[in-house]
């Protein structure tokens, strides 16, 4: 997958996630949502680290710290070149 | 996108309640030199700032004010658990209760409610860094009138706290105007906008 998909994969993980963790919120020990949440949460982690490893950090504690702090670096999310 | 995490940045343990404080302390939240002011001037603000350093100065300092907001929140909530009637008339907090009883509300130690007319967003990177200067001096001499209005070591410490992450956002908000600054013309750095002029 390139950026772009995996940033699309880790948007629809997210958002898979949030709206469990909504649900959850008012139904704390629904067993089919928990599963859910369980399975959704591992897939955004092997998404999250392809991503990072070869596109940059997501948040500051994943910036490299070898030789420059990635986070800085442009795009920004709200700029075109972020959403292609 | 945001995320939140359930802890607070620097933490909060107010053994005695103290209502009269408390309306002071709001000047912080809601008031013009205040948390909620400080937050959105630069999540507002890293829109227009032309260069990676400042987007990333704006974002972490203006998402940090968050964090100190609700360190603020959970200063007047626990100022003001546990109050007598008695107490709430005798402090004058009363007027603050009769609107929001001991609610969380965004709004200065006079009582006037927030307002976003509290910060500017010009579309103009020094004009924009250097009212955050400002801000962050104005916020500082603000925790400083706080710590002049109580001897409460529990409430003493996180003020001393917030009132130190305004001095390193100050250093900050001048390392990120000289960036900006590095970038203009050094013989006029008003010559154009590089927010907006090409």
């Amino acid at each position: 997958m390139n950026g772009n998909n995996l940033m699309c994969a880790i948007q629809m993980y997210d958002f898979y996630l949030y709206e469990l963790n909504l649900y959850l919120d008012t139904h704390p020990t629904d067993r089919q949502a928990l599963d859910l949440f369980k399975k959704y949460t591992e897939l955004k982690a092997a998404a999250y680290d392809a991503y990072i490893s070869k596109y940059g950090p997501i948040t500051a504690d994943q910036s490299s710290t070898d030789e420059r702090f990635n986070w800085v670096d442009d795009p920004w999310p709200w700029e075109r070149s972020a959403n292609r | 996108m945001w995320a939140y995490e359930k802890k607070l940045q620097y933490p909060v343990n107010i053994k005695n309640s103290n209502p009269k404080l408390a309306q002071a302390i709001i000047d912080q939240l809601g008031g013009p030199d205040g948390e909620l002011a400080a937050s959105m001037r630069y999540l507002n603000q890293r829109y227009a700032a032309p260069y990676a350093q400042v987007k990333g100065v704006l974002t972490d300092i203006g998402t940090e004010e968050l964090a100190h907001l609700e360190i603020v929140s959970a200063i007047l909530y626990q100022l003001t658990r546990n109050l007598s009637i008695e107490q709430i008339k005798e402090s004058g907090f009363d007027t603050y209760f009769v609107d929001h009883t001991t609610g969380i509300y965004p709004s200065g130690a006079s009582g006037m409610p927030f307002t976003a007319a509290y910060f500017q967003s010009k579309g103009d990177p020094v004009t924009d860094l250097v009212e955050d200067l400002a801000a962050e001096q104005k916020a500082r001499a603000t925790y400083e009138n706080i710590l002049r209005l109580t001897d409460d070591p529990d409430v003493r410490d996180p003020i001393k706290f917030l009132r130190e992450r305004e001095i390193v956002h100050f250093q900050r908000f001048g390392e990120a105007l000289r960036i900006t600054q590095d970038n203009l013309n050094s013989k006029n750095f008003y010559a154009f906008n590089p927010a907006f002029d090409k």
